[in-house]
Order: structure tokens, then sequence, then C-alpha cells
């Protein structure tokens, strides 16, 4: 092995220890990959298919699957199968921004509340109480309805119900990391406090983190549909996988396949990513080693 | 010549069962490239002592005077100055490392955070101090759960030493070692405080290990001191009665000269608003009832000072 | 030393782990005994194999990744290694108990700590509830706690207190070997000297055999009768307490000696032994300590010495004992 070879393999065996943990569990990889291909697929699909996802075409309303449209066709004609891709860049992509932003105004307040505890700590502390005795789906509602439509209010309608459990598991881990030793050898080399938060602190309790924001995507999803599905969030004719179901819920007896696919959807999805959080929280945890 | 003086230094908690005094009353002084071991068990508070005196916590009451000036309580400047000069080695050496950091990034950061380099420069220095502590070069970019316990106390010993202090706080530094890695580490202490004239405050449990490596010794029990004396003295004439018992209680190798034990009765309590008087009174054999009045640090022998009002009739002096 | 009449009697046990995909060599071909009544001390460093050792007779290590490749665990006769698990259970507890180190994790949180020991003695002696309760406070008297406290909860208890339960507990059942993973090194001295103290007495009280699992030398010499020094799971040195301490002979057992600092003489610098301990996956030819020894010769590093007798009451395994012992200086390496 050559010298330089060497310092990269040390330089990058922290992570190479994670991989190797997390290639062994066989649901986690499966997850990944299928959620992989799906978005290469949303990416693809829309582009090379021979359908628009807006155009109506009422010579073929309401087609049962065929060969010409492997998924069918909606009530207004449209080619479902591209709708169903097309739809998924709405769904995922609001949903991922909606879990990014959660996650980093979450790390924000966790860190500072986790760190500096006391009075800061009991105050938005209990801010946040009121926000989650709300239940979420109807905080969810009531801020889409007050804020009106369009795709950036959406993703602060989800994401906001999701902060305080998002402050509170960073804060917990914050607390543990905030008692080990380096902090006070940060302290007594004369590392000021910012430094100490973001270099020391938070990179040592973030795990934890990545594992319930993954979950967290999953989730969104689920009350991204839920919320376009009664007519908030994504309005027509953007197909959204919850506004798809939306749209079809009147037909759910004669054409089931207007409702099944883009449930289909949602449901591999979400479980792609839960099956890969899964495996993410168990490499991430540093007592179970092999 | 006296580097650092501590004067009837307080260190409270307030708690929900009471204000825990976790120093109390301390008084002691080290001079320069001399090493004071501090020794007790543990909840003595040997190790807040060894935090209050670095001002990694304020004190409560008492002065500490570092080179003649009155650092309890510094001004900004004043403690950015300190930190340079007044450094700590802490006993875990798995904890006291971030473990996100590189062994490089860790001895580099004292000295970029505090201008002792330009990052040009800083490589150089970062590679001298790898060499004076001994960790091989190749090793700088490694993460601490690369390296072994040894030579992640010698990492923190190299960043402690980054700043180039005067003095510095050994918080039961080897006591997490095996016997073998723990006499490399000792040698190496007593190896850079020869080069760099430092100044140990070595706070430990191992009485062994403070007898091999102290110039002077403090005994703490709950919070108080109560004996500080010259390292062979202390060990030879022991006057106070909890000094004599720790002595006597450790398991020697020396087998053919069995010591006669004194066993203690009873457990180490909490100094949590404790009564006037001698904390270690309950346990002592000798306890009456002048030791329930506070006790004065009185030197019995030149440079021998004992906390006991016993102590003169009871060792003959 | 006696085999005949020994009561435990080990003979080259050899027990690997898979980690990884690596196979660590934990302990390799250990043989001892030891006879009711006597204390036997297993020194040495971290990860030398000690714990190994004593899961493998008590058989509990972690299965699949741990296997006993070789040897015969020998109780009063019996190969334990050849008993199917029922019979096992039956050994462990009323014939073998352990304490470990840690006595925070060894109790039962919410339970109360008199009602732990009862429940001990009644798994195994099949007793009524109030008898039983009656022992367990005897038992708690027997460690210096009062019976008074036997409803408490252990987080009331302090450690040195939680580690005499723990030791009472294993004592309940009236074993006749214990075997001691560390069982004072979280104690401060004074509390130690009492916890060593209550063992002694127990041990001469029941006539047990016990094998004391220790890196602290000290203890060694104020508690055992016989010591055996593992290195990277093999005995590098065995003999009676007086033989090791005053008469060592393997460089190893030498270095550890200067490694310490001593009580009554202070001296200025400490013998190092240098390097570090083999990695278990990967042990150097010849013989282990080779690459850190001072004295290793060209046939050391090929040949894997065996246990040579230096005389009737030591075994040391080092070809040049002789040699090393005749011109030793001072304890240095």
């Amino acid at each position: 092995m050559t010298e330089k070879k060497m310092k990269r393999g040390f330089k990058e065996s922290r992570f190479a220890v994670f991989w190797n943990r997390l290639k062994r569990n066989r649901n986690a990889m499966i997850g990944l990959y299928v959620f992989l291909l799906l978005v290469m697929l949303i990416i693809i699909v829309p582009i090379v298919s021979p359908y628009d996802y807006a155009k109506y075409d009422i010579m073929s309303i309401s087609q049962k699957p065929s060969l010409k449209h492997p998924f069918g066709t909606d009530d207004l004609g449209r080619d479902l199968l591209t709708r169903c891709f097309y739809g998924g860049r709405y769904s995922l992509s609001i949903s991922l921004a909606a879990v990014l932003f959660s996650t980093s105004v979450g790390t924000v307040i966790g860190a500072i509340t986790g760190f500096f505890g006391g009075k800061i700590d009991a105050v938005i502390m209990r801010m946040l109480d009121v926000i989650q005795a709300i239940p979420s789906t109807l905080l969810t509602i009531i801020i889409s309805a007050a804020l009106g439509v369009g795709i950036d209010k959406t993703i602060i309608a989800i994401s906001v119900g999701s902060i305080p459990g998002t402050v509170r598991l960073l804060r917990g881990s914050v607390m543990r990391t905030r008692e080990e030793q380096y902090l006070e050898a940060a302290e007594a080399i004369g590392c000021s406090t910012t430094r100490r938060i973001w270099k020391y602190v938070v990179p040592n309790s973030w795990s934890p983190l990545i594992v319930s924001s993954t979950m967290g995507v999953a989730r969104t999803i689920l009350q991204l549909a839920a919320l376009s599905y009664i007519g908030l969030g994504v309005q027509p004719p953007t197909p959204e996988w919850g506004a798809m179901l939306s749209g079809a819920r009147g037909y759910l007896r004669d054409y089931p396949h207007m409702l099944i696919f883009p449930g289909l959807f949602i449901a591999i999805s979400v479980l792609c990513l839960n099956m890969f959080g899964d495996g993410l929280r168990d490499a991430l945890d540093p007592k179970l080693k092999d | 010549m006296t580097l650092l003086e501590i004067k009837n230094l307080k260190k409270y908690f307030p708690g929900s069962r009471g204000v825990v005094h976790a120093v109390d009353d301390v008084t002691m002084s080290i001079n320069e490239g001399e090493t004071m071991g501090v020794v007790g068990e543990s909840g003595c508070g040997k190790s807040t002592l060894g935090r209050t005196v670095i001002h990694l916590q304020p004190a409560t009451d008492g002065n500490v005077i570092f080179e003649g000036k009155d650092i309890t309580n510094p001004t900004k400047q004043e403690m950015k100055e300190l930190r340079q000069k007044m450094q700590i080695i802490f006993q875990d050496p798995y904890s006291s490392l971030n473990p996100r950091m590189t062994v490089g990034d860790t001895i580099r950061e004292p000295l970029l955070l505090n201008g002792r380099c330009t990052k040009e420069t800083v490589d150089n220095e970062c590679e001298r101090l790898m060499d004076l502590v001994g960790i091989a070069l190749r090793l700088k970019d490694s993460y601490p759960h690369e390296l072994d316990g040894g030579r992640r106390q010698r990492v923190g010993i190299a960043r402690a030493l980054a700043l180039n202090p005067k003095f510095i706080v050994c918080d039961e530094p080897v006591s997490a070692m095996d016997v073998s890695i723990q006499a490399q580490i000792l040698n190496l202490l007593m190896d850079l405080q020869e080069s760099q004239n430092l100044a140990y405050m070595f706070i430990t449990h191992n009485m062994a290990v403070v007898r091999h490596i102290s110039k002077n010794i403090s005994v703490m029990y709950l919070g108080q001191l109560v004996e500080t004396s010259p390292t062979d003295e202390l060990f030879e004439t022991p006057l106070h009665p909890y000094t004599q018992a720790l002595l006597s209680a450790i398991p020697t190798t020396d087998i053919l000269h069995p010591k006669k034990r004194i066993v203690l009765k009873g457990e180490i309590t909490s100094p949590i608003d404790p009564e006037p008087g001698c904390r270690f009174a309950d346990r002592c054999m000798y306890a009456t009832e002048a030791c329930r009045q506070p006790q004065k640090l009185e030197e019995l022998l030149p440079g021998h000072f004992v906390s006991c009002c016993r102590a003169k009739e009871l060792n003959h002096l | 030393m006696n085999s005949e009449k020994a009561f435990l009697n080990i003979e080259d046990l050899v027990v690997e782990y898979v980690s990884g995909g690596k196979t660590v060599h934990a302990v390799n071909g250990v043989t001892f005994d030891l006879e009711k009544g006597k204390t036997l001390g297993l020194v040495g460093e971290t990860g030398a194999g000690k714990t190994t050792i004593a899961k493998a007779i008590l058989r509990l290590l972690p299965e699949p990744q741990a296997t006993v490749k070789n040897g015969r665990i020998m109780l009063d006769g019996d190969d334990l290694l050849t008993f199917p698990e029922t019979k096992m259970r039956n050994v462990r507890g009323n014939v073998v108990t352990m304490v470990f180190q840690d006595p925070m994790t060894a109790l039962n949180p919410i339970m109360k700590v008199g009602d732990q020991i009862a429940e001990v003695i009644k798994k195994h002696q099949k007793l009524e509830n109030k008898t039983s309760r009656e022992l367990a406070q005897e038992m708690l008297e027997m460690v210096g706690i009062p019976s008074a406290r036997y409803d408490e909860y252990p987080h009331q208890f302090s450690g040195g207190m939680k580690q005499r339960v723990v030791i009472a507990m294993a004592l309940a059942c009236n074993p006749q070997l214990l075997l001691a993973d560390e069982p004072t090194t979280a104690l401060d001295v004074t509390i130690q000297a009492q916890v060593l103290d209550m063992m002694e007495d127990l041990k001469n009280k029941y006539n047990t055999a016990m094998i004391l699992i220790t890196h602290d030398l000290g203890v060694v010499g104020r508690m055992c009768d016989d010591v055996a020094v593992i290195y990277a799971g093999e005995v590098l040195e065995y003999g009676t307490r007086k033989e090791i301490f005053l008469n060592p002979c393997h460089p190893y057992t030498i270095g550890l000696f200067g490694a310490i600092p001593d009580l009554s003489v202070s001296t200025r610098r400490l013998a190092n032994i240098e390097g570090l301990p083999p990695d278990p996956t990967n042990l150097p030819e010849g013989c282990c300590f080779s690459p850190r020894c001072s004295y290793a010769t060209d046939e050391c590093r090929k040949n894997k010495p065996s246990l040579q007798k230096i005389n009737d009451d030591h075994l040391c395994r080092c070809p040049l004992a002789e040699q090393i012992r005749s011109g030793k200086n001072g304890g240095e390496v």
C-alpha cells in the first residue's frame, strides 16, 4: 500500500466503517436502491414520455390500463403513468424541502436550547409545547389555510408541525454531548462558544436526527398527500400523488386504477425510506458493535 | 518561586437536596516547575478544585493568584491570556478528544484559535508537538477511535502543550490505563516537566503514582484539605488519621512486609450542607467533641500542614 | 500445581472469537489448577484474555461468535465442556458463581436489594418466602450492611455497598468456586480494603476456591495463594505468590513489577515495557512477548517456548529464564 493510499484509508475509515455496517443490512440496501431507482425514473420518464401530463384528451377518458397507457388514463384522458412519475417530482421535492427546512430550524433551536439550558431552554420549550399541543394534521391545515396555496407555503405548513419533535430530539442528544470532556478541553484552549456548538456539539449529536429525518421524509409524503387530498397543498392541474388520489376519489368503484397507481407510488416510496431509515439507525448506533 | 497560590478557595453547587460543598476552604501553593499531587477518594472535590483553579468553573469564594496576579475574576482579555498559560489533561482519553476531529485537527485547533501560528506555519508546529509527545507523524490524519488509550492521551497532552503553558492540571491522566502504558505516560509527563519547566497539579486516587511524580502532596476529604506536606514526609510520617488510614489501605506488592491495615468503618458521604467541623470525624476512631468545631490548617512540622485538632497529641509532637 | 487433588483443573484451553470476519485468538492453551479454599490470581493487561477464561469456565461465552476450540475444564472430576446446557444451568450459581467488575449493572434497579438476594437463594435452594427473606437478611449483615436496609433499592446504596451486595448474592448459594472479575477496581482504596477483607473472611468461612482476575498486583499480593500471569491469551508465568513476587523470571512479569511506582521508595523513572500488546487477530510467530522483549533472540521469534519448570512451585514460558534471573539488574528490563 502506498503512503498516499494509506492516508486516504485513514481519512475515510469513519465513513467506511459506517458504510460497511449499512451494506450488511439487506433491507436498508433494498430500500435505498429502490428509492434511487424511483428518483431516477421520476426524472427521466416525464421527459421521454410521449404524453403531456396536463393535456386533456377527450378521446381516451378513463381508460383501463393497456399497452398504450400502461397505468390507464384519468377522467380527463391524461396518461396516468406520466402523471404518476411527474407527480413524484412534486411529492418528493416538497417533502424533502419540508424536512430540510424543519431539520435546519430544529437543529439551530435544539442546539441552542440544549447547550445553554436554563431560562432560554425553558422559554423555547414551553413555546414548542404549545405547538405540540395542537394535533399536527390540524396545525398543518390551519397554517396552510391561513397562508394560502403555493408550493413554498405548503412547505412551511408541513414543516412547522415537525419542528418541535426535531428540537426535542437534538436537544436531548446535545445535552448528553455537552457533558463530554472534549468540550471542557475545547474551552480550556480558548474555543469560542459558537465554535464549540457548531464544531464540537452538533456534529457529535446529529446521528439520531439523520435517522429521524430520513423517516420524516416518508411521513411528510403522507402528510402532503393528505393535505392535497382535502384540496389544500398542491393545486390541479399539477399532479401530486395526494392530489391525484383526491381527484380520483369519485371513481373508486368504476376505475380503481386511478387510485391504485398513485397510492402504490406513495406506499413504495414510504416503505423504501422507512427500510433505509431503520438500517441507518442500526448503522449509526455506536452501541451495536458488529 | 511560587507560581500559583490558592487561598481559601470555595466552590459550592446548589442542588435540589441542598448546597454541595465540593471544595471548601482550600489553601495551597505550587512552585514553578514543580508538581503538587492532590489525592483523595471519589467525591472529595479534587477534580472540582482543578477545574476551579484554571477557571473552567467560577469560584464561589476565595482567591487564586497566578504569577502574583489575582485571577479569581478575570476580564475577557485576562482570560484569553490565562487560557494560554494554564491547561488541563483529562482522565478519560476516550471522551476528551472530539471523535470527529483528526489528531492533526485537534492539535492545530489551539494553535490557530489563539493566533500562535498562521496557516503556513501550523503544520510544522503540529509536527513538532507530535514529535515531542511521541506520536508517529503518520497518525496525523487518524481519528481518535483508531488509536489506543496511551496514544490518545498523548494527543491530549500535545493539545495542552500547544499553547506553551506554565501550569497544567492533570486530572487522573493515567487512571484508565494498564500499568505498562501508565508507566510510559508518567515518564513522558516527567520528561516534559523537565524540558518545558512545567508545574503540575496532579490529581489522582492512586497513591503510588502520586508519590512517584509529586514534590508535595495535598490530601483531600469531602471538599476539605486535611493534610499537605512534602511527598516523602507524608509517606513516612502521615499526621492526619485519614491519611494514615488511606496509606494503610493500599495493597502493595511488598509481600514480605505486610502492613498493619487500618480498616475504616462506614462510607464516604456527600458534602451536602455539612456540619461545621471535621468531615472525617464520623469515621475517625479518635474523634472527640473538639472535632465537631471548625478545624484549622496548622503547620506542625516545617512545610507540613495538618487540619486536625488532635494531630499533635496523637503523633506525640 | 498438583493436578491430582485439584478441585478445578483447566487443561490446554483454547478459545477463539470471530469478529468482523477475523479470528480473534483470545485464549491460546491455558493450563492451571486450583484447590479448595485457595485463591488463584489471574494477572494481565486489558485484552489479555482473563475474562474470557472465566466466562469459558461458566460457559457464558457469546454464541455463536466464540468457540472453545480445545481443552478440558475439569471441575471436581467432571468436564464442564461436555455438560448439556440444562446441567450447566444447575452448575451456575450453585457450584460456580461470578462477580463482575461493575456493581452498578449487576443489580436490577427496580427491585429491592434484599429481594434480589432472596430470589437467588430461593431459586437455588427451593425455600419458602419467609426463610429466604431471613437468610437474605443474614447475608446482608454478614457483608456489613444493616438488615434494616433490606427494603431499599440499589440507587440508595453506595458503590462499595452495591459491590458487597453483589458478592453476597454470589456467595448466597454457598458456591464451591467463585470467579471474581476485577471486583474492587471501581472502588476507592478504603472501600476496597473493606471489600477485600470481607471476601477473605467469607472465603475462609466456606472454604471456597476463588479465581481473582485483576490487573492490580497489590491486590494479588494481598489475596492470592497462586498467581498466573496472562499475556495475549497465554500463561507466561505461573507459580505460588511467593515465587512470582520474590523471584519473577519472565521478562514480562519483571517489566510489570518495574512499571508500578513503588510506594516505599521513590524512583526517578519507571521501567517501561515499550510498545503495545499484540493484536489478537494477528499474533506474532514464536513467543507472543518477543516483539516487546529486550532479551528476545531469533530463536524466540521463531519458535513458541514451552512452559518450563523453574522449581516445584514455579513455571515460566521463557527459555532464557535462568539467565535473566541470575543476571537480573534490579528489576529493570
